[in-house]
């Protein structure tokens, strides 16, 4: 396949960054998106050019540190998928690509394709836990009864990596879908209970903080979303938060 | 865990709150002025009287004055905190994508919510002016039971053509903001059930295109009939 990229260079946070065009050809269609632009990448050291900075780890679409907005989509066309599990087949030879990083204020640009998600971490430092006692005595999480449907959707919330798909496809930089999965896979759970209230109170809060944009209830994160993230998570968080506004203790 | 809340002030999930019960609350309100509105079927004389009675009425009983304060005060809540969430929103993107494909996965109205906020708002301006500012501070004549003459000031107004067409082109992009906000608005205050929120979808979108449609049909209809030329 013959393919034109065209790849965000930015040398670093502050620096100013621009659209440059990479011709290349020899790219298999059995290839993932990341193979190729590992492929890209030693063709440029060979020319002498510095290597496009990418994010990547698992490259299994589970670890959540791929991203890439890819021809105006995060994590590229196709559904309920990560950047890594794409492959050069969706692709045709002679395709122009555009390649982006995601886009937030909230995500800002380390190099090139690579952003600082940590915005993320400290959403969930912010609540995203449950305080237990691990010190010898802790009650066997079998041994409590959870209702087959709210383990069920319980488990859908927990699927979410935290790639922040959602938030570079969403028009606001919203963080709500990652947040509200966050929270519900606790507040479906009996064990997650006991600080139910603080936890929604805390992570919405912080995700203020961290400068993300509200929801517009487009729905753009749920198609986005390489693991599927219903909506649903959004209104319980929607509710959850506003009956603690109003019932909360402290 | 300690708390850190701005509760239902201040925090993105209570701006939202408060477009959703603002926005619903104006959306009962169109009900009542589209019921308002289908008198001016009713042509000629006996039309007129009845309307100008009507227009009477809503200046002045008391409760209808109470309820009409709590919609400025709607409109004025859903506009401010629509231009807030509006600047935060764009704030949070500095950097914007060189190809971004929008139209894959969510629909055109539900991202021009603020274009077509905007663009209502201006409505509500013009019309305010040509109706409601004429009604209480304007010069109207007195129709035979000596009401004001609302009615053929109204009428009047319909029979020019770009009046009309400029109406009909604020109300359908009424149509389309209340196609995605009637319905966004349960979700935004946590109502979401696999029986009762496709009920709700279905119902909001028709609410969306049928109330519009009413305001437009009125207004075709005096652009049509031209009512004050038969009197």
């Amino acid at each position: 396949m013959d393919l034109t990229l065209k790849i965000w260079r930015q040398n670093g946070p502050q620096e100013k960054g621009e659209m440059k065009t990479y011709p290349i050809s020899g790219v298999e269609e059995d290839m993932s998106f990341l193979e190729m632009l590992d492929f890209l990448n030693d063709k440029l050291i060979n020319e002498g050019i510095e290597p496009v900075v990418f994010d990547h780890d698992c490259r299994e679409g589970i670890c959540g540190m791929c991203s890439l907005f890819i021809n105006g989509e995060a994590h590229g066309p196709g559904r309920k998928v990560t950047t890594c599990q794409l492959h050069m087949r969706e692709f045709k030879s002679g395709d122009t690509i555009y390649i982006e990083p995601f886009r937030a204020k909230a995500f800002p640009i380390i190099k090139d394709l690579m952003v600082d998600r940590s915005a993320f971490d400290r959403i969930q430092r912010a609540g995203g836990y449950i305080s237990v006692n691990t010190s010898g005595n802790t009650i066997d999480a079998n041994a409590i009864p959870v209702p087959k449907e709210n383990a069920d959707k319980a488990f859908d919330a927990a699927t979410c990596i935290g790639c922040g798909a959602c938030v570079a496809t969403c028009k606001n930089s919203s963080a709500m879908l990652f947040a509200s999965a966050k929270i519900s896979q606790f507040s479906l759970l009996p064990q997650g209970q006991p600080e139910a209230k603080e936890r929604v109170l805390n992570m919405v809060h912080q995700m203020d903080l961290e400068g993300f944009g509200n929801c517009t209830n487009t729905g753009a994160c749920e198609v986005e979303c390489p693991k599927g993230i219903s909506l649903e998570n959004i209104a319980r968080m929607n509710r959850d938060y506003l009956f603690a506004s109003l019932s909360s203790n402290k | 865990m300690a708390t850190t809340s701005k509760g239902l002030f201040g925090s993105s999930l209570a701006r939202k709150y408060w477009m959703a019960v603002s926005g619903l609350f104006l959306c009962t309100f169109l009900v009542g002025h589209l019921l308002g509105n289908l008198q001016l079927f009713v042509a000629g004389e006996e039309g007129k009287l009845a309307f100008n009675e009507y227009g009477h009425f809503m200046t002045t009983f008391p409760v209808v004055k109470i309820l009409s304060y709590i919609t400025y005060g709607a409109i004025f809540l859903h506009t401010v905190d629509g231009i807030m969430l509006a600047l935060q929103n764009r704030a949070a993107r500095p950097v914007g994508y060189v190809k971004e494909k929008q139209s894959a996965n969510a629909s055109w109205a539900s991202r021009k919510m603020a274009l077509l906020g905007t663009l209502t708002l201006f409505f509500i301006v013009v019309h305010m002016k040509s109706f409601w500012y004429e009604m209480h501070y304007g010069a109207l004549g007195l129709d035979a039971n000596g009401n004001k003459d609302l009615w053929t000031l109204t009428v009047t107004a319909f029979e020019q053509w770009w009046y009309a067409a400029f109406y009909v082109v604020a109300i359908t992009g009424l149509a389309f903001h209340l196609s995605h906000g009637a319905q966004s608005a349960f979700q935004t205050l946590g109502i979401n059930h696999p029986r009762y929120t496709p009920i709700i979808k279905n119902t909001m979108t028709a609410f969306a295109w049928l109330i519009p449609a009413g305001f437009v049909a009125v207004a075709v209809f005096l652009f049509v009939v031209q009512p004050g030329q038969n009197l």
